[in-house]
């Protein structure tokens, strides 16, 4: 019995490089953060002093951050609401038998391959000011150009748009899977008892597709809050700090502002605050899939 | 009848979506295809097809070399994260003490780790460690931040082998470590696929870690010669568009070829 378990337990060693690596790459970085949150180190000099709680004071008393903050909302639930419903206005289409569907789902699933940073480059050439591909659109409905990028507020909604757009696809595969895992003959007793197409999608489609929507949302929210790339290529974070997303914040911090104490002490914040919010989503979600 | 005018449609609508989902790779071709002296607007299709953008990208953008940079950098990280990811799962899937189960969820947290907050700490750590500016570097941060979603297909996936296999090897005299090798490892071909496609992806395109661990100009990845080429002062848009197009081609092409396995890969993920 005992020789049994020790055999059993050897199996055990085969994810020690695992943790390894992530004692070494996460966990460690991590506590070291927690103490460089307390400094007032600047990234690179020997020197640096303890300053107590100064960075956090700092971090709720700064418009920048607090910027940033509702940014990252908009791009993780902004996003993730604009895929999960366009993503299954798709699929409930590309389901249908009808010529040209499958060529159509890969090219809506292609920019998923693309960099976001690539994108970003791309829709440059949309959003510019001086012949951007928008604005010539208009100029055909003769309507004046914009300057896209150059107010703040509107910056964030396009970015938060440009990430929606780009990834689609992966909600999209996902809600056609749950689709086509629906039994036919629900649909077929259904509509004996004359329930219409609308019905059928509230009463049948939307809640057998539970599951698939959670992890789809999942994913969603998880990218779109850690959205970097796509605002870099396009504003860096700006004008001034107005696209910024918590990410990029920390980058720019540490790098730009060589605050890295500060900059520490925001990344954990940020840490922190996404941690919360996926663990209350996938408890939420968890429920929902257990009453349904 | 009815069905027939509804599928007219159909059809309409997804033309329509295909479009607008062709605009921007469209927009990206005509300007790579365009002298930067060509004003005209970017829908237009280049009336003089122009191949000095792409000479420009791989002379003075060096698109070549980050091109096999990041060759290098993804096939060496994807053949860690599938042979990590793939021991990691085996005793997670099939050993469900309390102490696995709690790694397990530990491993799965790290993926919603953002990885830019713990960017100070992680970057002053690879910097004592020498790792800044090395390839070893690079890799080693990207096995890390994707381990987590290799795991997880595994794992899934060995969960869904039916035990009696492990059993019967058991009977024939196989200790549980070549059980691994001579029962599990063969079958893990499909999810192996799934594991190379989505972090091999991930890999290719990665921007936030190589931005600060590779400043070295000789070991750019593509997404670094990319965003040096379009960040420049004297920008040459036209050129960095050719070399954006140079970057993504290889996954495009990947993509078409193999899209069954792209689309299974992500739904694998998904679902569990």
């Amino acid at each position: 019995m005992r020789k049994k378990f020790h055999s059993q337990a050897i199996i055990n060693l085969f994810y020690i490089p695992a943790i390894l690596l992530f004692l070494i790459f996460v966990v460690f970085p991590l506590i070291k953060g927690v103490f460089l949150s307390f400094t007032n180190w600047n990234g690179y000099s020997q020197k640096y002093s303890m300053v107590g709680l100064a960075n956090y004071i700092r971090f709720f008393t700064d418009n920048n951050v607090g910027t940033a903050f509702i940014n990252t909302i908009i791009y993780g639930f902004g996003s993730t609401f604009l895929q999960t419903v366009l993503g299954l206005s798709f699929a409930l289409l590309l389901n249908h038998k009808f010529r040209g569907r499958s060529v159509c789902r890969a090219i809506i699933y292609m920019p998923v391959m693309i960099a976001p940073l690539i994108m970003g480059y791309i829709m440059y050439f949309f959003v510019t000011y001086d012949r951007g591909a928008i604005n010539d659109i208009l100029a055909l409905f003769g309507k004046e150009a914009v300057d896209w990028m150059s107010d703040g507020t509107r910056a964030v909604f396009i970015i938060m748009l440009i990430n929606a757009f780009q990834f689609v696809g992966v909600s999209m595969v996902i809600y056609l899977a749950g689709l086509q895992s629906i039994p036919t003959m629900y649909y077929e007793a259904a509509s004996i008892d004359g329930v219409g197409p609308w019905q059928g999608l509230r009463y049948i489609t939307l809640p057998m597709l539970m599951p698939a929507i959670s992890s789809a949302v999942m994913i969603n929210l998880i990218g779109g809050l850690k959205l970097f790339d796509v605002i870099m290529a396009l504003t860096g974070g700006g004008p001034g700090y107005a696209s910024n997303s918590l990410s990029t914040l920390v980058q720019r911090t540490y790098f730009g502002s060589e605050n890295a104490g500060y900059a520490s002490a925001i990344g954990l914040l940020t840490f922190l605050f996404i941690m919360l919010i996926s663990n209350f989503f996938i408890k939420r979600f968890d429920k929902r899939e257990v009453t349904m | 009848m009815k069905t027939e005018s509804k599928n007219v449609w159909r059809t309409l609508l997804a033309l329509f979506i295909a479009v607008v989902y062709l605009a921007p790779i469209y927009i990206l071709i005509c300007v790579a295809l365009k002298s930067p002296s060509d004003v005209s607007s970017y829908w237009k299709f280049p009336a003089q097809i122009n191949w000095t953008n792409f000479d420009t990208a791989i002379h003075e953008g060096g698109i070549l070399l980050a091109l096999s940079n990041s060759t290098f950098i993804t096939v060496c990280s994807v053949f860690l994260i599938v042979i990590c990811g793939a021991f990691a799962a085996y005793p997670l899937a099939r050993r469900r003490t309390r102490l696995n189960k709690g790694i397990k969820s530990f491993i799965l947290g790290i993926m919603m780790v953002p990885p830019l907050s713990i960017l100070v700490s992680l970057y002053s750590t690879m910097v004592q460690i020498h790792g800044v500016n090395s390839y070893w570097g690079i890799i080693m941060v990207l096995v890390t931040f994707e381990l987590p979603l290799s795991v997880y297909l595994y794992s899934n996936f060995i969960s869904s082998i039916p035990r009696a296999l492990d059993e019967a090897a058991s009977i024939d005299g196989c200790g549980p470590v070549r059980t691994f090798f001579v029962i599990i490892l063969p079958q893990l071909k499909p999810v192996t696929a799934s594991v190379v496609i989505l972090t091999g992806i991930h890999c290719w395109n990665d921007y936030q870690f190589s931005l600060y661990m590779l400043q070295k100009p000789s070991m750019k990845s593509v997404s670094l010669a990319i965003s040096s080429f379009f960040s420049q002062t004297t920008s040459n848009l036209n050129a960095a568009t050719a070399g954006a197009l140079l970057a993504i081609l290889p996954v495009i092409l990947m993509f078409l070829f193999l899209q069954k396995y792209f689309i299974k890969g992500m739904v694998d993920s998904a679902v569990k």
